[in-house]
């Protein structure tokens, strides 16, 4: 009942990463974070193949990808958006960021736009509050952001 | 002689030994703290207290924050107190919390007068709710057994805790975080869609009414009143020892004649007993121990020992959906209430003349599995179910008040004839061990040709998880097994895949005692007691028969000699056996 079919290399990868780490139940976070580099997103099948090589319920490898933003079960676009929510963000506006971000991309928070280039999240504070409001896409940071901005920005990349 | 810590706990000195919880401290002297989440059904391996409500709050004396009195353990020279004004208000607090994402539709809610929380409120003398906010929206979900509804849900992770930790099944957990979070089975699907074995221990154990059973009372009522059916009850050995709590009788208070007596008052056209059944089960599964264990002794390299107990519907589930190699290894008998219902809708519906159709077989049950099992494909003629539906003990206690039927004022009645009839050995199938030493009986007899000693297999009763015994089978050293929750299924399971088990009988039950602390019971709150009150009961029922070894019922005797012939005949094959499914989630 997998949303997304994953690659049977996908899967080789993931029982790479828990051997690495010994099979160990005590390394699920450290397991979960490589996978998620390795990837760019865990599924159900993928966690399926966790839960089974570390011998633990399902139940709690999904719980614990569920409770963890930083976790995504579906594959992140080929530009991944994350708009700072944090404090000094937050007060000069980047939810009036996030909510033109939502309305440009046609997307929600954790959701991926359907042509694979864009992703949308949020995070608390990448270091850079002298400019906010603050967004990162990919590795570029966008400053001192005004919700007018979003759409030549998405546009550019569109290109 | 262990370490005794010595403290003080609202101003009395209290020693206890090292390693205790205060709150059980606390109770040593009678000052009963409240919890909510906390559960520890002592002397099994029920226990949970993950400190997650912070009800059971404490002051001690030199640390800043209050304490859970659940998770926090006895220090030497500890003063605690549990009821200064500062800890009720805490407490209340807490509990008004809880309230303000709660549905609080109390009146109407299934849990009403069982509930943890509610009573807590009256406790606690809360008559309004100060916080008012978002209310969660959770998922809803109605199986064949258990009903789900997470907007009652505390988060406490009694659930979580009995089918991860206590069960081993792994099918319910926490997900996702802060107002989002919920408790939800595996990747958040339907119970229907995982390995869930339909235990209800879940149920069992919910202080809320978030998990419950799936209610049939209502479909029974129609059934009652409905001229053109023939309606008959089967009450399974642990509804009997149980039935009276839900009408203020002290836990252990044997009401078999007033159940049938209750049963006949609802309406029910006969008043039969699944004990019958149970008799019936030992001469099938008895035979059946005996054939392996010939082909054993014969040479028989093939042969699967152990035979392991077929009776326990979850047990059935657990090992379809956990350890689908190894279905071979479980007696094909089909469960009490089940044979019960293959030879109500044949021998007996022949010789009164009754159609299939018109028939309806209900089962009582302490057990919720056992409405799934009504709904096997495999336990159906054209469609029509053998046992068409089941009710737990709480949902009869429910119809019984709801039929304005006195239930302390009924005078004992029989069950009707022939499948009333039943041994003491029948009785005991309610408890763990029960069924092991109900088989013993016969197995014994039937093997040596000799009757038995003493009728009593003490080594099989009790509590402990795993219980072993070598029995003298007239020279033959019979080694057997007892082992209840599924925990410890999944220990005997492993080792057997291993090939590293050495027994000849095994014998499960999913719940923690037996069918006695089955998830349709009385709720037993947390209270072991209740459970050691049943278990004796059952074993009273056992010495009050006059006839305790199943192949000794002469209405069993009849039912061979007229309809099945010899155990495990083609007929008997076709009827009281049946065969296992892989049901893994892949």
């Amino acid at each position: 009942m997998s949303e997304f079919k994953v690659s049977s290399k996908a899967l080789r990868a993931t029982e790479e990463i828990c051997h690495k780490f010994n099979n160990d139940p005590g390394e699920l976070i450290s397991i979960l974070h490589e996978t998620q580099n390795t990837l760019g997103y865990i599924p159900e099948a993928v966690q399926r193949v966790i839960a089974r090589e570390l011998g633990i319920p399902e139940q709690k490898v999904y719980g614990v990808v569920t409770f963890y933003s930083f976790f995504s079960m579906v594959p992140k676009g080929k530009y991944p958006v994350s708009v700072c929510l944090g404090t000094a963000c937050y007060v000069r506006g980047s939810d009036k960021v996030l909510e033109e971000f939502k309305r440009v991309l046609g997307i929600e928070v954790g959701e991926t736009t359907p042509d694979g280039k864009f992703s949308l999240d949020c995070l608390r504070c990448v270091g850079a509050c002298g400019l906010a409001p603050v967004a990162t896409i990919g590795e570029k940071v966008y400053g001192r952001l005004n919700p007018s901005d979003i759409k030549k920005i998405v546009t550019d990349f569109e290109d | 002689m262990e370490n005794l810590i010595h403290l003080t706990i609202d101003n009395r000195p209290v020693s206890v030994p090292q390693g205790t919880s205060v709150l059980d401290a606390a109770a040593t002297v009678g000052i009963d703290i409240p919890a909510l989440c906390h559960i520890d059904l002592k002397g099994t391996c029920v226990k949970s207290s993950p400190a997650a409500c912070r009800i059971c709050v404490v002051e001690i004396e030199g640390r800043r924050n209050l304490a859970p009195s659940c998770a926090t353990f006895v220090t030497e020279g500890m003063v605690v107190r549990t009821n200064s004004a500062r800890v009720v208000r805490a407490r209340k607090t807490v509990a008004e919390l809880i309230l303000s994402d709660h549905p609080n539709d109390c009146l109407t809610c299934a849990k009403c007068n069982h509930c943890d929380l509610q009573k807590l409120v009256t406790r606690f003398n809360i008559r309004e709710m100060p916080y008012k906010g978002e209310q969660s929206s959770r998922k809803k979900e109605q199986t064949v057994a258990i009903t789900r509804n997470m907007d009652k849900c505390i988060l406490c992770r009694r659930c979580e805790s009995i089918c991860n930790n206590v069960q081993t099944v792994g099918v319910l957990g926490a997900i996702r975080r802060g107002f989002d979070a919920t408790i939800a089975p595996t990747f958040d699907r339907m119970f229907s869609e995982t390995n869930c074995t339909y235990c209800g221990q879940c149920v069992a154990v919910c202080p809320t009414g978030a998990l419950t059973e799936r209610d049939n009372t209502d479909r029974l009522l129609e059934d009652l009143c409905n001229p053109d059916k023939i309606v008959i009850a089967q009450p399974a050995p642990a509804v009997r020892v149980a039935l009276g709590e839900e009408f203020g009788l002290q836990p252990g208070t044997i009401v078999t004649g007033k159940l049938a007596a209750s049963l006949r008052a609802l309406g029910f056209d006969y008043v039969f007993d699944t004990d019958f059944g149970a008799d019936l089960t030992i001469m099938e599964e008895g035979a059946e121990i005996l054939s392996r264990l010939k082909a054993f002794l014969g040479g028989d390299k093939n042969v699967k020992l152990p035979i392991m107990t077929s009776c326990c519907p979850a047990w059935v589930n657990f090992y379809e959906h956990h350890y689908p190699d190894l279905l071979e290894y479980p007696s094909s008998a089909k469960s009490p209430a089940q044979m019960f219902g293959a030879i109500a809708k044949t021998y007996w519906a022949n010789k009164m003349g009754i159609p299939r159709e018109k028939l309806v077989v209900v089962s009582v049950m302490p057990c919720l599995a056992k409405k799934y099992e009504c709904e096997r494909e495999e336990f159906k003629v054209d469609g029509n179910p053998d046992v068409d539906y089941s009710i737990s003990t709480r949902e009869l206690a429910r119809l019984i008040k709801r039929s304005n039927i006195d239930f302390l004022k009924l005078q004992d009645e029989d069950f009707d004839k022939p499948m009333g009839e039943s041994s003491g050995a029948a009785a005991i199938f309610g408890a763990t061990g029960g069924v092991m030493e109900a088989a013993l009986r016969t197995v014994y007899e039937v093997y040596t040709g000799k009757t038995l000693p003493k009728l009593e297999f003490h080594e099989v009763r009790g509590l402990e998880g795993i219980k072993e015994a070598t029995i003298d089978l007239g020279g033959f050293p019979l080694k057997v097994c007892v082992a209840h929750t599924l925990g410890n299924a999944r220990i005997i399971m492993d080792k057997l895949r291993a090939g590293e088990l050495d027994y000849h009988v095994v014998e499960i039950m999913a719940c923690p005692g037996g069918c006695i602390d089955g998830a349709g019971q009385p709720y037993h709150h947390g209270n072991v007691e209740v459970i050691k009150a049943r278990a004796k009961a059952i074993y009273a029922e056992d010495e009050g028969k006059p006839i305790r070894k199943s192949h000794e019922n002469p209405d069993i005797q009849k039912l061979y000699k007229e309809f099945l012939g010899e155990p495990m005949s083609t007929r008997a094959h076709h009827l009281l056996h049946t065969h296992y499914f892989d049901k893994s989630i892949k």
